[in-house]
């Protein structure tokens, strides 16, 4: 088993290579001019206003938090999912209700409109 | 010193300096993304124990979900990107002591185990390929951990409740 | 010797080179590095060469849907116009905006790129030609699409651009709202295979393919796994007249290639993951006797996915963003976690019973929940878009426009 992750291992390390050494080699070949005008941040063609900064929406925030606990849920029943011909169906019944239980947490978050985009 | 040795060498090094530079740096994204370093140097671990679905979900869990909500909650406190502020406050040395005594209480426990000398074993295919069956039937077993199972979902169901109640804004809606 | 080279030729050259490094008397160590070595060097370098042959099928057909003909002026058919995009932006000029953080925005198309890579180490060519087996693959697939979003962020951060940053916190709100059904359909595959290996789930397919026995999972993950690329309907993260490209748009030069480069393959490694998911994979007739036939029949499937979703990106409008996330909270969560559990029960409950009950079963369970959720969807439409009936008479009819069809004055 260690193989394999020697394998993942080193294949992390080629595949952040075979881009790296590409756009290392593009930055050789391609011109540098650099001048004022042209490193300026991008704003549709006119100067920026302000500093670069936006208005953070909390809704973001909450999209992220009932990812992650939907996310954990998951996670807890890919083992039941893999162990599955050794389980009663009692068993299986307690993996249904742990889903149920967080069914009625997605429910909430539905009424509570923490769900909506605006 | 076998190759086993040495990449944990490496990835420790690694995690521990990540772990440094998240606690010292002055800009707070900079530190949000030292953390994903750091985590994914513990994902490392897990694969070098053979624990891969430990490492896989080190991975999903928390460097896909906790360090993006780490950096989200940074993006919200204002002027984030601009964090100048004193890096250690008056307690300090209490930290620092305590930091310290936790560490050595650590080392006198791991010094005294039994197991500290030997060589971690590789697991054989098969026994490699019961893992995880094993630990889902243990998860919804009645004698083993169906309880902290169940009480986990309520757990998660408290944290998204709560986290939602605070996080909406006070609007007459629903 | 040679219909041993014929029928499994991955093994075969492994078996030889192994033999070969140990001839020269190198530890057997270092021969597993090194052989490890050139099997990611390989794999990963004709992943990424093969993207060339994608682009150039990708706009040839997406040409053809919107009746035009695609680049034909470059070599026979334009087949060379990949090469002629590839010089190009290799010239380019890397154009870094003043204050960027300068590693996390050199590192965010790396990033983009390895992320994509990464999912072709588990990937079961045919019968026992994965680069590495693992028994977490399903897992995998779920650890590397992380860290694919947390490449935009650092592109989104490190550009100090308004609109980077805006376009890197929509684009992750968008992946992590699809990412959800994507791991709860992930699972239904995974519980009909009692195994998250790839492999597994292939050879479990023998008797039916799992899109047969779950065609909702089927439905959902390939849904959410285009939105996770980011294609068309749901491109809002990169769409030219929203939000002027997005969290790239400080990006120039082969970086932006980079990211251009691993949306294309991140769309044909999705095909393949829903090949091997759901359409049987390496399955198909001869396979035991010819393994390699297998990777054929891989690739026809595959082949036929990426039509699907080329095709998906040539029809359809896109959707606005509240409107893709309402569908994956509200329609594909929900749908998900249904079929989720009405799977299990059954699987469980019929365990004793053939095989033919067990997949009738299935399918009639897919089939009612299909049913029940369009009625509840369609109700909650109607419920929030009331018919208002026409104030006074009926339409006029305009004999000029019904005849030739088109707005004539």
């Amino acid at each position: 088993m260690l193989n394999e992750w020697l394998y993942i291992g080193l294949f992390i390390l080629v595949a952040a290579a075979l881009p790296g050494v590409a756009i290392f080699l593009a930055g050789i070949l391609a011109p540098k001019k650099p001048n004022l005008l042209k490193d300026e941040t991008y704003e549709c063609g006119i100067e920026t206003v302000g500093e670069s900064w936006i208005q953070f929406r909390a809704q973001y925030y909450i999209y992220a938090l009932v990812f992650l606990i939907f996310d954990v849920e998951a996670v807890f029943l890919y083992p039941w999912a893999v162990a599955f011909n050794a389980l009663t169906l009692y068993a299986v019944l307690e993996g249904v209700l742990f889903i149920l239980i967080l069914v009625g947490g997605l429910i909430y978050a539905w009424r509570k409109g923490a769900l909506e985009w605006i | 010193m076998n190759f086993l040795q040495v990449v944990f060498i490496l990835t420790s090094a690694v995690t521990l300096g990540a772990a440094v530079m998240v606690v010292t740096s002055h800009r707070m994204i900079r530190a949000a993304l030292w953390l994903v370093l750091a985590l994914f140097g513990v994902a490392i671990l897990f694969a070098l124990l053979q624990a891969g679905f430990f490492a896989v979900v080190q991975v999903v869990v928390y460097i896909g979900a906790i360090a993006i909500l780490v950096i989200f909650a940074v993006m919200l406190t204002r002027h984030a990107m601009q964090d100048e502020g004193a890096q250690v406050n008056r307690g300090w040395w209490a930290a620092v002591l305590v930091a310290l005594g936790t560490f050595a209480g650590l080392a006198f426990l791991l010094l005294n185990w039994a197991g500290i000398g030997s060589s971690l074993g590789e697991l054989s295919a098969d026994e490699a390929r019961k893992l995880i069956p094993q630990m889902g039937q243990a998860l919804v077993s009645a004698d083993a951990y169906v309880l902290p199972f169940e009480v986990a979902s309520v757990l998660l169901l408290a944290a998204l409740i709560g986290a939602i109640y605070i996080a909406r804004e006070k609007n007459p809606q629903v | 010797m040679t219909v041993e080279w014929f029928r499994d030729p991955v093994n075969f050259i492994t078996n030889w080179l192994n033999q070969f490094l140990l001839g020269w008397g190198l530890p057997a160590g270092v021969v597993a590095f090194l052989m490890n070595l050139i099997g990611a060097g390989l794999v990963a370098t004709g992943a990424m060469l093969f993207c060339i042959l994608l682009i150039w099928y990708e706009r040839k057909l997406y040409g053809r849907i919107q009746d035009r003909l695609g680049p034909n002026r470059v070599g026979p058919w334009g087949i060379f116009q990949p090469f002629a995009d590839m010089l190009k932006i290799f010239a380019k000029e890397y154009i870094t905006p003043r204050g960027a953080d300068v590693i996390p925005y050199n590192l965010a198309p790396i990033l983009a790129v390895a992320a994509v890579l990464l999912i072709w180490a588990v990937i079961p060519f045919y019968n026992g030609a994965a680069g590495a087996n693992l028994n977490t693959g399903a897992l995998y697939i779920i650890a590397v699409g992380g860290l694919g979003e947390l490449a935009i962020i650092l592109a989104g951060i490190a550009s100090n651009n308004k609109y980077a940053l805006l376009g890197g916190f929509r684009a992750i709100a968008l992946l992590l709202s699809y990412e959800v059904p994507m791991v709860l359909a992930l699972l239904v595959p995974v519980l009909l295979a009692r195994s998250m290996g790839m492999n597994d789930i292939v050879q479990a397919q023998g008797d039916v393919w799992y899109i047969v026995m779950a065609p909702i999972a089927a439905f959902i993950f390939f849904l959410t796994s285009v939105a996770e690329v980011g294609r068309a309907p749901f491109d809002i993260i990169e769409a030219e007249s929203e939000i002027v490209a997005g969290f790239n748009i400080e990006y120039s030069g082969l970086k932006f290639g980079m990211f251009y480069v691993g949306e294309f393959l991140h769309a044909f490694t999705v095909s393949v993951l829903f090949a091997i998911l759901f359409l049987g994979g390496w399955r198909g007739p001869f396979v035991d006797q010819v393994p390699v036939l297998g990777a054929v029949w891989l690739l026809v499937k595959t082949g036929v996915t990426y039509f699907l979703i080329i095709l998906l990106r040539g029809s359809m409008p896109r959707y606005r963003t509240d409107q893709t996330m309402s569908l994956a909270w509200k329609i594909l969560t929900p749908l998900a976690l249904a079929v989720l559990v009405l799977t299990a029960i059954l699987d469980k409950a019929l365990v004793g019973s053939s095989d033919l009950v067990r997949g009738l079963a299935l399918v009639g369970m897919n089939l009612v929940v299909w049913f029940i959720a369009s009625r509840l969807s369609q109700a909650s439409y109607r419920r929030s878009h009331p018919v208002e009936p026409p104030i006074g008479h009926a339409p006029v009819i305009n004999p000029l426009v019904d005849e030739i069809g088109g707005v004539l004055e």
